[in-house]
């Protein structure tokens, strides 16, 4: 394994929770090269040899396994874009955690796009933990393009929970996902945007199969100048129960926003969405404050919680 | 000992000003536990606020312990061991019961110590931990939780403005012993409590009848309490007042 340095390391800790190499199969792509990798007698990790990125192989019936691709980058001026492509057999139970964490410290902007492909078998299921985190002083932007495709079989189920909260100048996030019969998605994803950043995140969601449901939930805080697009889109074609909620803060100048769609083509698609936007209450401030928090530590707290 | 001189406050309204405290004298000693009580729209809720720091006075001084603290802060006032539960509790999406449990009680308490306070208010601990404190939670769970964190910050003055507003008649009992077991425990430590209820009453050692914005009656409550049995002061489970149904 290649040696990483103090900061792909902290990096690493960011976005993965990392603090040492982890148990099972992995990845740890840093500077668009691979640092380590690992497979396991469920879980095979190949790099796929017509563009840059990995197939991640999980044999049928893997149960308790993990999976961990972080991506660091520190080099300034890098810009990648990686295929990651996951089929994970019928009946597996794994947990897949990803994220990207850049530092960039120079004038060149830095770049990761990753295209994320899910082939979910027939009752398998999973648990997708997507980290982004940006830090260093440089004026280089810290770029990041998560493109997510899901594709659920007969009565998978899919839990992603995508995490951004600090330092990504500008994302434009993507997730699609088709499902199945039974097949059930749940998203959690959670967003801060600060200074001038700009991000976007649209979902498509079709719920192709009977007694298939879909639950998306982003909870985002727009601080300073930031802005902030969410659409999610719940397409119904059959009996199927689909939700979508955007619950955004704002603050300073920060600006939100919210363009939730529903598309029924089914008479028994049950599908709801909601969407509300507003700055902290401020009889939650006082509250704190009652129990002796400053108005800032109240802030604090309040925002803590609401991404949590 | 909370001191309020000459408190007035007023409001503007449709362009006239009105006068919502009206020159109102008070002092709640220590060791006592105090009921303010009166006709809705008599200025108990706001005079509450005043002492919390959360409205400020357009006239009047108040001193805790001999200092004033009419000029400091919400924060610097809790900070002096000023509790305040708010009659319609706030909700905090993603804050957790023992979150707020821990802010309240100014450490990281642990689990097993925020349970205690829980428990002393009647709810299941276990089951309430890790809720959040959201729209999840019925009134009456979140009135008792907000009961719980004023518990959690062992104050020198505990304001309580309508503990029974939104619980039912079952939980009320319990409340009643909640509120009877912090009496017990009030060494150099002080309640407030503003309430109608004459169950509330029955346990105050002074009753305030605070009535249009000024003190209208302030005694033992042997000397006040049979004053207002059957008024529109207060009121029990079957009287049904004139003035509630005149709001």
């Amino acid at each position: 394994m290649i040696q990483l340095d103090e900061i792909q390391k902290r990096l690493l800790v960011e976005v993965a929770d990392l603090h040492k190499v982890p148990e099972g199969a992995y990845n740890i792509r840093s500077n668009s090269q691979s640092a380590g990798r690992q497979s396991t007698a469920n879980i095979e990790i190949v790099p796929k040899t017509d563009v840059s990125g990995l197939d991640i192989h999980i044999k049928p019936g893997t149960r308790n396994e993990s999976v961990h691709i972080p991506v660091v980058m520190t080099q300034t001026g890098l810009k990648e874009l990686v295929y990651n492509d996951f089929y994970i057999g019928d009946d597996a139970d794994v947990t897949i955690v990803a994220g990207c964490g850049i530092d960039n410290c120079g004038n060149q902007d830095s770049e990761h796009d990753g295209i994320h492909r899910f082939y979910v078998g027939k009752n398998a299921k999973i648990r997708y933990v997507e980290k982004h985190y940006g830090s260093g002083d440089g004026a280089g932007k810290r770029i990041l393009n998560p493109g997510t495709e899901v594709y659920q079989d007969e009565n998978s189920s899919v839990e992603m929970e995508m995490v951004q909260i600090k330092g990504v100048d500008d994302t434009v996030r993507s997730t699609t996902a088709e499902l199945a019969a039974g097949a059930r998605l749940v998203i959690r994803e959670r967003l801060m945007t600060h200074d001038n950043q700009r991000a976007v995140s649209t979902y498509v969601v079709s719920l192709n199969g009977e007694g298939s449901s879909a639950d998306i939930v982003s909870r985002a805080v727009a601080r300073d100048d930031s802005f902030q697009r969410f659409e999610a889109k719940i397409i119904g074609n059959a009996a199927c129960s689909g939700h979508s909620e955007c619950d955004s803060i704002i603050m300073d100048n920060g600006k939100v926003l919210a363009v939730p769609a529903l598309e029924a083509n089914n008479v028994d698609a049950a599908l709801v969405h909601e969407a509300a936007i507003g700055k902290i209450a401020g009889e939650q401030i006082i509250k704190l404050m009652t129990l002796g928090l400053t108005e800032a530590e109240a802030e604090e707290q309040i925002i803590n919680g609401f991404l949590r | 000992m909370l001191e309020l001189k000459n408190i007035s406050f007023a409001v503007d309204a449709e362009s006239a000003e009105k006068e919502i405290l009206h020159n109102v004298s008070l002092t709640i000693p220590d060791n006592k536990l105090i009921v303010v009580t009166g006709p809705n729209g008599g200025g108990k809720s706001t005079l509450a606020r005043i002492i919390a720091g959360i409205e400020t006075p357009t006239s009047g001084r108040i001193l805790l312990n001999g200092e004033d603290i009419t000029d400091k802060s919400i924060t610097d006032r809790a900070k002096m061991g000023i509790g305040f539960a708010f009659q319609q509790p706030v909700r905090f999406k993603g804050i957790q019961v023992l979150d707020l449990l821990r802010l309240a009680a100014g450490k990281r308490i642990s689990a097993s110590s925020a349970c205690e306070y829980l428990s002393a208010v009647g709810l299941c601990a276990r089951d309430y931990i890790g809720r959040e404190v959201n729209s999840s939670l019925s009134g009456g769970e979140l009135k008792r939780i907000e009961i719980a964190t004023v518990l959690a910050r062992s104050s020198v003055l505990s304001i309580f403005d309508e503990p029974e507003a939104g619980i039912d008649l079952w939980s009320f009992q319990n409340l009643i012993e909640v509120f009877d077991g912090i009496r017990k425990d009030i060494q150099n430590s002080s309640i407030l409590i503003i309430s109608h209820q004459e169950r509330i009453l029955e346990i105050a050692d002074e009753i305030v009848v605070l009535r249009e914005g000024s003190v209208a009656a302030h005694g033992s409550r042997d000397d006040v309490l049979p004053l207002l049995i059957g008024t529109d002061a207060a009121f029990g489970c079957r009287k049904i007042p004139a003035w509630r149904g005149a709001e």
